[in-house]
């Protein structure tokens, strides 16, 4: 109240605007909490940098070990192998959804029912232990005999092999939902411009609606790709040495079980920051002609994140 | 051929137990620009799809340069066009929509090269230079890169002709390609459609811009509740209707 020169209003003399001096509202209760936060993190940082039991040193030898590598790479082409089957088949199975011959849906829709609707744990072991249900599998024509290939299970569902069928049918069965909700997002307006045009419906969809559709399509499937990379982690139930298995292999050898998850989780929260850059630089691909935020750079957005967090308050004043 | 370039006998069409269309009748010459009228939900609309087959008829004969929509007659017998047939038929029929549909995911050139040059094969320089071309034609040549969201509704509509020109079509259909417009933007893209005439195009128009259908209109064709109530020369059925429905409509839109 002593910083205002309010000039006095009874008086009805007009008021020049300089006279006023604002006085912001003080917001007592944001500081303490914030402050109050601060120091609980700090606490929490400070115990677990002075708890020897997590063995830092440890966590340092295992960090950069060859054998943690080599399940690291697994990890990720199985990350990136399961994606690439889930999408592919997943945007089959959307199309059959979608399409007005009524056993391809019904089809498609089993399909979805059985492989979303059962544990992915259950489909891993399953898959790891499918030479138990056929010995042999072969490719023929059903009821006759004629065969064209045929192997023994167990040779052909390696525990790579079984993992990456296991992850990627599962996956499918969720994108086929994403695929079908990004294209029935499309304007039917823009199907009928396309057939006007003369365009045939492989045509319209390859050229005009998935495009259109990827826009609803990518956020979603980034976050079905941060799923993958950490659900391939199940698949230590069957050896297939990804990062998770080798980790477990060794704390099972040195028991040092808490400082070799934090290996674990250091390497998974790292791979999972890395890939916001490129599903950023998707997103701004296919948001051609949408523009609002578009125009904002992938490094920078992915910059702007943990910032904003740090310092949201000071950030969002700076905006207006 | 002298066939007439649209004619129809008696269409029929529902959407379940609504019926639409009740018996059509209609015919356009080559070089005609057909405009018709009627309240919403009579059925012109509807009657515009049929025409190039994005809505099926349920009834009586629908021919486009003699050729019947959706069929291809063989003796005494309609075979059912394929999925490949139709495409091709209505690559010869432009079509211009009232939310004007154009492919927000590309830029008005790239709009009006899609269908060259994707349907018809052409080479995209060829393409390139044509959709230049057709976009001068409607006044937009300095806006080609700019995609649809930066255009406004009036310079949306008028890629959206150009677009549907650029497969060289032999028709056009307008389904009210300036209902969606603010007021001071329908006279650039009436503007286009009257030069369109003039250069001896096919149109059938849905409008709701009786000065339209006066100046341009070679046939007025006013329906109600899926019926033609009274067709013929714009300047006699928009001045002296015959009609009692057709002046009670009238009085309501002049």
């Amino acid at each position: 109240m002593t910083t205002t020169h309010v000039g006095a209003p009874h008086t009805g003399a007009p008021l020049a605007p300089d006279t006023f001096e604002i006085v912001p509202v003080h917001h007592w209760g944001r500081r303490l909490s914030a402050v109050g936060a601060v120091a609980a993190l700090a606490g929490l940082i400070g115990s677990l940098a002075k708890n020897g039991n997590l063995h830092w040193d440890v966590v340092g030898h295992y960090l950069f070990a060859g054998l943690i590598f080599d399940g690291l790479v697994t990890t990720l082409w199985l990350t990136a192998a399961a994606m690439t089957v889930g999408l592919a088949l997943g945007t089959l199975v959307a199309v059959m959804r979608l399409s007005d011959n009524p056993v391809l849906y019904g089809l498609s829709s089993l399909f979805v029912w059985v492989f979303r609707g059962t544990p992915l744990l259950v489909q891993i072991i399953f898959w790891g232990y499918a030479g138990a249900l056929y010995h042999h599998v072969m490719i023929g024509v059903p009821f006759t005999g004629v065969t064209f290939f045929q192997a023994d299970t167990n040779a052909l569902l390696t525990p790579s092999v079984a993992a990456l069928l296991a992850l990627g049918l599962n996956e499918a069965a969720y994108t086929s939902e994403i695929v079908r909700a990004g294209i029935r997002s499309v304007d039917p307006g823009q199907t009928e411009a396309a057939h006007s045009l003369g365009m045939r419906p492989a045509l319209t969809m390859r050229r005009i609606v998935l495009p259109q559709a990827m826009r609803v399509i990518i956020p979603p499937l980034g976050n079905e790709t941060i799923n993958m990379l950490k659900m391939t982690a199940l698949v230590s139930v069957i050896a297939a040495h990804d990062l998770m298995s080798n980790i477990q292999d060794v704390y099972g050898q040195n028991y040092q079980v808490i400082p070799m998850l934090v290996v674990a989780s250091l390497w998974y929260l790292a791979l999972v920051s890395a890939l916001s850059v490129p599903q950023a630089w998707l997103e701004r691909r296919y948001g051609r002609g949408t523009a609002r935020g578009a125009e904002i750079s992938p490094l920078r957005r992915l910059c702007a994140g943990p910032l904003t967090a740090l310092l949201g308050r000071t950030h969002k004043e700076e905006g207006r | 051929m002298n066939a007439p370039m649209v004619h129809a006998e008696g269409v029929r069409k529902h959407f379940g137990k609504l019926q639409v269309l009740k018996g059509i009748d209609l015919t356009v010459e080559r070089g005609q620009v057909c405009c018709l009228l009627g309240p919403s939900g009579s059925g012109k609309s509807t009657f515009l799809r049929c025409i190039n087959h994005l809505e099926k008829i349920d009834g009586g004969r629908l021919s486009v340069d003699g050729e019947p929509v959706g069929y291809r007659p063989q003796g005494t017998r309609l075979h059912e066009l394929r999925e490949r047939e139709v495409a091709a038929r209505r690559r010869d029929i432009g079509m211009v929509f009232q939310r004007f549909n154009l492919f927000p995911h590309m830029t008005a050139l790239e709009n009006v090269m899609e269908a060259p040059v994707k349907v018809a094969g052409t080479a995209r320089e060829r393409a390139r230079d044509e959709a230049r071309a057709l976009l001068d034609q409607v006044g937009l040549a300095d806006r080609e890169g700019h995609y649809p969201a930066e255009l406004s509704g009036g310079q949306q509509q008028r890629v959206a002709i150009a677009r549907a020109l650029a497969m060289k079509p032999k028709l056009m259909l307008f389904d009210e390609p300036t209902s969606a417009l603010d007021p001071e933007l329908v006279g650039d893209v009436l503007d286009v459609m009257r030069r369109l005439a003039d250069d001896g195009m096919t149109m059938v128009v849905v409008t709701h811009e009786i000065g339209f259908a006066r100046e341009v209109g070679d046939l007025a064709v006013f329906m109600d509740e899926g019926v033609v109530v009274e067709s013929g020369d714009p300047r006699r059925v928009l001045a002296e209707p015959e009609q009692e429905r057709t002046r009670a409509f009238l009085s309501k839109v002049l």
